[in-house]
C-alpha cells in the first residue's frame, strides 16, 4: 500500500535526531572544517546514541532491534541537517557493521559484530570507491584472484575510505575476474574483509580533499595482499556487493536531502530579512523562484530516498531506486547549495557562513558511493 | 507505514487500466490529425472490458492504497494511452463537476451532479489571476434571477459538456472577494459557444469560448448559496481556490502519464539496439544515451512522487495546499524536460508524425499551463 505516514516511533526518533543535531551537530561543523579535523568527543557522543549497535542481533552484544533502513534514513537526513561530515564520520561503521550483519557468515559475524557493540566507538569502514577517471561501482578495477590455498590474493587501490586512519578492518570489494571477462559482472564481485595490519596494505596520508574535510579519509594500495578464504564476505557463498551498493546510496541521498534542507533553512530566514532597493530580497521574484525550487528539489530527494529505503527494508530489489535516489539526489542537492550561495550573495562565498561549507560538501558528496549504509 | 509497493488489489486494477489504454492508444494518431472530430463517448471495444472504478471500488480493502493516491495511478494510466480518447467517458467527471462537489449545497449537487459540467474561469484579459475576472453577475430581485454578461475562452470540453461553473463577479471594486460561481445549463438564451480552439496538442479534447449576453439564470445557481462579498482578506478567495488543491495534482498526474509514455517508448527503442539501461554502475562509465535516460527517468520518479504525496495528504484529511501546488510546478517542467529529452535520444524517431512521441511532446506542453502556469 502506498503511503507516506512515518510510524510514531519514526517521529520520535526524527524529533529526537534533530534536536541533537541542532545542539550537538551544527555548532561544531564549521570548526572543524577549518581544523580539518574530527572532534574527537563528539565520536563517543554520537556513539552513545546507540545508531549501528542498536541494531545488531543481541547474541553478540546488540541491543537486537530490526534493523530499519527507513528509519535510518530519516534520522541521518537529520544528522546530516546538522552536519554532513559528522553524520559520515558517525555511521560510516555502519557500512561495515550492517554488512557483516546482513551477509556476513556466521563465523565473521561472531568475530566482528561484538566490535560495534562496545560502548566506546569502533572504526571500519568499507572500501569501495577507486581513483582515476571512469570509476564504476559495479565494476571496479581492484582484483582478487584465487590463491593456492583457498584463500585471495588482492591488488588495486582504493580511495575516499572514511576513517581510515583509525579503522581496524576494511571491506575491501573486488572481482575475481579481470574486467572484460565473460560471463556477468555481478556474479565476479565479493567482498573482503582487510584488517588493517594486513601485509601488503598500505594506508596513504591524509587525502586532502574539497569537501568533508574534518573526515578523514584516505587512499588505501592493495599490493598482493594474500588473504584466507574465510576473509570473503558471506564465507562459500559470497555476498551480493550491488546490495553493499544499494544500501550506500540510499544513506547518501539521505544525507544529500540533509544537506539541501539545511541549506534551505538557512536561505530562507536570511532573504526575509536582507533588505535591498527598500524590500526584502524574498520579495523579489528571482529569489523566491529559487527559494521555492530550492523547496520542491529537497522535498523531492526525501521521496525517492524513502522509497529506496522502504524497498530495502523490505528485501526487495532497490538497485533501480537506489540508483535514482543517489543519482538525483547528487545532481540537485549539488543545485540546491550553488543557488543557497547566490542567495546569500557575497556573504554566501565567505567562511563565516556556513553555505560555502555546503557547496563543497554537496559536490564531495555526489563522488562518494560506498561510504555508508541504512 | 511508509510503504511504496502497491497491493496485488491495486496491480489488479492498474493493470486493467493499462489494458484499456492499449486499446485507446489505437485511435490516439487519427483524433490528433481530425482535430474537429470529437472521440467517441464510448469505443467500440468497450463491450469486452471493464469499467474501472466500479471494478477499482468493487475490490478495494483498507490494506490497499488509499483512493485519492489510487486515483493519480489511474490518470497516469489512463494518458499513459492517451491524453484525450477514452474507454467510456463518464459523466460528471469535468472540472466544473469537482468544484460541484466542493463548494454546491446538497441540493445543488443533486441538481447537476449528473450533468458534465465545464469550468469557465479564463477570458480574454485575464488567465493566471482570476481576481481580474470581468464577467459579471446582476441580481434581477424582481425576477429573482442573476444576469451574466461577459466572455470566456479556454474552456475545457466546453462543447461537449452539459452545462458550466462559470467565475462572475457581483462587485469588480471587491476584487477578489467579489468574485462568485454559478452553474448554468446549456441551451439557457444568452449562453453561445462561440468557437472551438485550434492548439498545438490535445487536439482531440474540445477547447471552447463562450459569450454570456444577458444570460438570465435562478437565483439558486449560486455555488454554495451564499450571496453576501466577504470583507477583503477574509478568505472569499482562498475558498474558490481550494477547487486546485483537488485537482493540481490530477492535472499533474495526466501530463506525467505521457513523459511515462515517452519514457517506456525510448527504453524500448534503445534496447532495440543494444543499450540496456542498468542501474548497477555508476554514472561515468555509462553511453551518454543511457545516462541521459536515466537521469529522465530520475525527474519523472521523483514527480511522481510528489504528486502521490500531494494525493495522499489530502486522503489523511491534512491540508495539501502546499504540496499541490508543489507538485503541479514539479510536474509542469519535468514533462517538458522528460518529452523533449526523449526526442533528443532517439532524433528522427522521436520527431516523425509515424510515432506517437511527438504528439507527447506536443499534448504534454498544456499541462505546465492550465490550472496556474508554474511560474506564478
Amino acid at each position: 500500500m502506498i503511503s507516506f505516514k512515518m510510524t510514531d516511533e519514526q517521529e520520535v526518533v526524527r524529533d529526537a535526531m534533530h534536536d541533537f543535531a541542532e545542539q550537538a551537530v551544527r555548532p561544531l561543523a564549521r570548526e572543524a572544517d577549518e581544523a580539518s579535523k574530527l572532534p574527537e568527543p563528539f565520536l563517543a557522543q554520537v556513539w552513545e546514541l546507540g545508531l549501528v549497535s542498536t541494531q545488531l542481533p543481541a547474541a553478540y552484544g546488540g541491543a537486537g532491534e530490526q534493523r530499519s533502513p527507513i528509519t535510518n534514513v530519516i534520522a541521518l537526513e537529520e544528522l546530516a541537517w546538522g552536519d554532513a561530515t559528522l553524520a559520515l564520520a558517525a555511521l560510516a561503521p555502519a557500512a561495515f557493521a550492517f554488512a557483516i550483519a546482513e551477509q556476513g557468515s556466521e563465523a565473521q559475524q561472531r568475530e566482528y559484530l561484538p566490535l560495534f557493540c562496545d560502548a566506546s566507538f569502533h572504526a571500519a569502514s568499507l572500501a569501495l570507491v577507486e581513483p582515476g577517471p571512469l570509476f564504476d561501482a559495479g565494476s571496479p578495477r581492484t582484483l582478487a584472484e584465487p590463491a593456492g590455498d583457498g584463500g585471495f590474493e588482492l591488488s588495486g587501490a582504493k580511495c575516499c575510505v572514511p576513517l581510515a586512519d583509525r579503522a581496524s578492518h576494511f571491506l575491501v570489494v573486488a572481482r575475481r575476474a579481470p574486467r572484460g571477462a565473460p560471463g556477468p559482472v555481478s556474479q565476479q564481485l565479493d567482498a573482503f574483509v582487510v584488517p588493517r595490519d594486513a601485509e601488503g596494505l598500505s594506508i596513504l596520508g591524509p587525502e586532502k580533499n574539497l569537501g568533508l574535510k574534518a573526515l578523514p579519509m584516505a587512499t588505501l594500495e592493495l599490493e598482493s595482499v594474500r588473504l584466507p578464504a574465510s576473509a570473503r564476505l558471506g564465507g562459500e557463498a559470497g555476498c551480493d556487493v550491488q546490495r553493499l551498493i544499494d544500501t550506500s546510496r540510499t544513506a547518501l541521498a539521505a544525507v544529500l536531502t540533509g544537506l539541501s534542507r539545511a541549506a534551505l533553512d538557512y536561505c530562507v530566514p536570511y532573504a526575509k530579512s536582507r533588505l535591498a532597493f527598500g524590500q526584502a530580497i524574498a520579495q523579489k521574484q528571482g529569489i523566491a523562484f529559487k527559494l521555492a525550487d530550492m523547496h520542491i528539489e529537497t522535498e523531492s530527494q526525501r521521496w525517492l530516498t524513502w522509497k529506496a529505503a522502504s524497498q530495502l527494508e523490505q528485501g526487495l530489489d532497490a538497485t533501480r531506486s537506489a540508483h535514482q535516489a543517489y543519482a538525483y539526489a547528487a545532481d540537485h542537492c549539488m543545485w540546491v547549495a550553488d543557488e543557497g550561495v547566490q542567495v546569500l550573495g557575497g556573504h554566501g562565498f565567505i567562511r563565516e557562513h556556513p553555505v560555502e561549507m555546503w557547496y563543497r560538501n554537496a559536490r564531495t558528496l555526489g563522488v562518494l558511493e560506498g561510504t555508508l549504509a541504512v | 507505514m511508509i510503504d511504496f509497493e502497491l497491493t496485488q488489489n491495486d496491480r489488479k486494477v492498474l493493470s486493467a487500466v493499462r489494458e484499456q489504454a492499449l486499446v485507446c492508444r489505437q485511435y490516439a494518431r487519427y483524433h490528433d490529425e481530425n482535430e474537429h472530430e470529437f472521440p467517441p463517448d464510448e469505443l467500440e471495444e468497450a463491450k469486452d472490458y471493464p469499467e474501472i472504478y466500479p471494478l477499482f471500488l468493487r475490490s478495494r480493502t483498507e490494506e490497499d492504497t488509499s483512493l485519492g493516491v489510487m486515483s493519480m495511478l489511474i490518470s497516469m494510466g489512463e494518458t499513459w494511452g492517451d491524453y484525450s480518447v477514452r474507454m467510456r467517458r463518464p459523466k460528471g467527471g469535468g472540472l466544473g463537476n469537482a468544484a460541484l462537489r466542493a463548494a454546491g449545497t446538497p441540493e445543488q449537487q443533486k441538481k447537476w451532479g449528473h450533468l458534465t459540467l465545464a469550468m469557465a474561469i479564463t477570458e480574454p484579459g485575464c488567465g493566471s489571476d482570476p481576481s481580474m475576472v470581468q464577467t459579471t453577475a446582476v441580481l434581477d430581485e424582481a425576477t429573482n434571477e442573476w444576469i451574466i454578461n461577459g466572455e470566456k475562452i479556454f474552456v475545457t470540453t466546453g462543447c461537449r459538456a452539459e452545462g458550466v461553473v462559470v467565475w462572475a463577479t457581483l462587485d469588480k471594486s471587491a476584487g477578489r472577494a467579489g468574485i462568485k460561481s454559478f452553474v448554468i445549463e446549456k441551451g439557457t438564451p444568452g449562453f453561445v459557444v462561440a468557437h472551438k480552439e485550434k492548439k498545438l496538442g490535445i487536439r482531440a479534447d474540445d477547447t471552447a469560448a463562450y459569450v454570456f449576453q444577458d444570460c438570465r439564470i435562478p437565483r439558486d445557481a449560486l455555488l454554495g448559496g451564499n450571496e453576501a462579498i466577504p470583507k477583503a482578506g477574509s478568505g472569499g478567495f482562498k475558498g474558490v481556490m481550494k477547487t486546485f488543491n483537488m485537482t493540481r495534482p490530477g492535472v499533474a498526474a495526466i501530463g506525467l502519464g505521457m513523459a511515462e509514455a515517452a519514457l517506456d517508448f525510448t527504453r524500448e527503442h534503445l534496447e532495440a539496439v543494444g543499450l540496456e539501461v542498468h542501474y548497477g554502475g555508476g554514472r561515468q562509465n555509462v553511453p551518454a544515451a543511457v545516462e541521459r535516460y536515466r537521469e529522465l527517468e530520475a525527474l519523472f520518479e521523483a514527480a511522481k512522487l510528489t504528486i502521490l504525496r500531494a494525493a495522499w495528504l489530502s486522503d489523511q484529511g491534512s491540508s495539501n495546499n502546499l504540496e499541490a501546488s508543489v507538485c503541479k510546478a514539479k510536474t509542469g517542467s519535468v514533462v517538458r524536460q522528460v518529452t523533449q529529452g526523449c526526442i533528443a535520444i532517439l532524433g528522427p524517431m522521436g520527431i516523425s508524425r509515424e510515432h506517437l512521441l511527438e504528439k507527447w511532446f506536443r499534448d504534454v506542453r498544456i499541462t505546465d499551463i492550465y490550472e496556474g502556469t508554474g511560474e506564478i
